[in-house]
């Protein structure tokens, strides 16, 4: 195959690309996108083999067990994780992108004929400022995500570890990569493409632990955002139009959805990146509490809800911890069948990425056109009789917007105490993340159902179906 | 036997068509580049070009995103997972380097892991992605 035809077909799968992600844009279409993706990639991957056959029966050996071992794996995780672990998984693919990049960088510097890439004796000399790039941008996206999904999955603190000296360090590293990279781009040598290796995956590492697991959905829409633009850095590299617009996309997308993840916790980015807010308050939040607060039961809030004809479910990530979804929608649906109507209301930084709680609630046959986003949900809390808010707490906190003090002013909140009456299930009186006291527990038309969620909604259901 | 002689006679030109086909398909292409080059008068530089495209894919990337509904944002983030793992193309040249070629045992052994990586990506990707969307549905 010749190499115009080829460009033409990484463009196509490029194109297809950019449909999969269009797709996404409702519901009903998302499937086919994700065919077109597939399609996209399948043609990719032949173009490539078509192009440059590989070399010898063993090159093709390595191909189909790579292929093999890679997609088993892959399959076998696709099909076997749990929903509430999704944000792991997505952090632990983004690492694979990172380390992919770094290793095919290494294979470009290493076999630039392979690649195309070499002019006489040496790389063309573009080709090393990109490769570089790659091999940076993807190597702190390895180890930042890596340290991410340990904080993810609990088995790193979720709490900032902050060095002393920390923005220093990263300075002085973020300097020394950049020289490194120039070092690299005069002198081609080895010791300079491994030394930049080194820096970069250092820096992943010290980005990432002092952030907060509070601000995770922030990071690992970042480090998607990263894995972008190494891909991209390495399509530049091999003159691959494929690479050069997935990066471009996947870029933009992590680009956005950080940028949707800070507003809705009203938090600038650089002070997220930068870390060290989680630290503070989470000492603030001893001021221990002593006003007295109305506890009710589930017969109580059974008898509530029943009598209700508006009810706003607010689902927060405790909901997901204690795997409560599918109670929830058990009792939404006997509620339903008594006439009552159900909504429920999420909030951007429900759960633990972008979108979590939608694909949690859909896991549990909650259809989608039942779940509101916050601006049509707060237009509709002042009609409503019963909001029933359960294992969230800081979204709903109307210091948010009163308290100018509040360590959470300004973020954007479910203006839950508008409804009739409020149902908390909470497992106790411990604060939010943020680790900031909520006003809203005290108030008289508010009732606390203490208990685990899932407990608690089933003692609903049951008291319900009496 | 007559039978099957037909079918692999029928296979043949089959093929020979496709083949002819692909013969067609690069020589405009061909004629698509010569073109463009002579609009360009040959003198740009191939990465001006590239730079080009990642700017556009950018802006697209930019209002494709804000489209997507924040209801598949999670869906989206393990599409894109998927798509960038397209980056396996580099790990195929990688693995298929020629043996003359210098450092071709290195190359070779760091392409299979990147193979291997891209993969899980591939189809981890894209499976979510697919048990995900089934799950969104909508009734009554």
């Amino acid at each position: 195959m010749n190499a115009n035809l080829a460009a033409l077909l990484y463009l196509v799968s490029g194109i297809l690309f950019i449909l999969a992600l269009r797709g996404l844009s409702s519901p009903a279409t998302s499937r086919q996108g994700n065919r077109f993706g597939m399609i996209g990639m399948a043609i990719a991957v032949v173009t490539t083999l078509a192009l440059r056959p590989p070399s010898s029966g063993l090159s093709w050996l390595l191909i189909i067990l790579g292929f093999a071992i890679g997609g088993g794996i892959g399959a076998w995780r696709a099909r076997t994780i749990q929903m509430t672990a999704m944000p792991q998984l997505v952090a632990m693919f983004h690492s694979l992108v990172g380390l992919a990049a770094v290793l095919v960088a290494a294979g470009a510097f290493y076999a630039p004929e392979a690649f195309g890439i070499e002019e006489g004796d040496i790389i063309h000399p573009a080709s090393t400022i990109e490769m570089s790039l790659g091999l940076a941008i993807g190597a702190i996206t390895f180890t930042g995500s890596i340290i991410a999904f340990l904080k993810l999955d609990g088995r790193m603190s979720g709490t900032p570890i902050l060095l002393p000296q920390r923005h220093v360090v990263n300075g002085g590293l973020g300097v020394a990569l950049v020289l490194l990279i120039a070092l690299f781009y005069a002198t081609q040598s080895p010791l300079c493409f491994w030394l930049i290796a080194l820096d970069s995956l250092a820096l992943g590492v010290l980005l990432i632990i002092p952030i907060g697991g509070a601000d995770m959905p922030v990071v690992i829409s970042m480090l998607n955002s990263y894995s972008g633009w190494a891909a991209a850095g390495i399509g530049f590299t091999l003159g691959n139009l494929a690479l050069i617009i997935t990066g471009a996309l996947v870029g933009s997308s992590g680009a956005i959805l950080s940028y949707i993840m800070c507003k809705g916790m009203n938090r600038s980015f650089i002070s997220v990146i930068l870390g060290g807010w989680g630290g503070e308050v989470a000492a603030s939040a001893h001021a221990a509490e002593t006003r007295p607060v109305k506890q009710g039961s589930a017969e109580d809030a059974a008898f509530m809800m029943k009598n209700a004809s508006k009810v706003i479910i607010v689902p927060g990530y405790g909901m997901a911890v204690a795997q409560a979804q599918h109670s929830l929608r058990e009792m939404a649906d006997l509620l339903k069948k008594d006439g009552v109507e159900v909504k429920y209301a999420i909030h951007p930084v429900a759960g633990r990425m972008p979108g979590h709680m939608n694909v949690l609630l859909a896991e549990a046959d909650v259809p989608y056109d039942q779940l509101e986003e916050m601006d049509e949900a707060n237009q509709e809390f002042g009609r409503t009789d019963v909001s029933l808010v359960i294992g969230a707490n800081d979204v709903t906190n109307p210091a948010a917007k009163t308290d100018p003090k509040s360590p959470i002013y300004g973020m954007p909140v479910l203006d839950v105490d508008k409804a009739k009456t409020v149902l908390f299930v909470k497992r106790g009186m411990g604060s939010g993340y943020a680790g900031v006291e909520n006003e809203l527990f005290f108030r008289d038309n508010t009732l606390m159902l203490f208990g685990d969620a899932k407990k608690m909604t089933d003692a609903i259901v049951k008291a319900l179906q009496h | 036997m007559d039978n099957l002689d037909t079918a692999i006679e029928k296979l043949r030109a089959a093929a020979a068509a496709a083949r002819e086909a692909a013969e067609a398909a690069q020589a405009y292409s061909d004629q698509l580049a010569t073109a463009g080059a002579a609009a360009s008068g040959g003198a740009i530089d191939p990465f001006v070009f590239r730079l080009a495209i990642f700017a556009l894919a950018v802006f697209v990337g930019y209002y494709v995103v804000w489209s997507v509904t924040p209801a598949l944002h999670t869906p989206l983030m393990s599409e894109t997972n998927a798509i960038s793992s397209v980056i396996v193309v580099g790990a195929l040249l990688s693995v298929g380097v020629a043996a003359t070629d210098s450092g071709s045992i290195f190359a070779r052994f760091v392409g299979f892991i990147a193979l291997i990586l891209a993969s899980v990506n591939i189809f981890g990707g894209f499976l979510v992605t697919e048990r995900m969307l089934a799950m969104y549905k909508k009734k009554g």
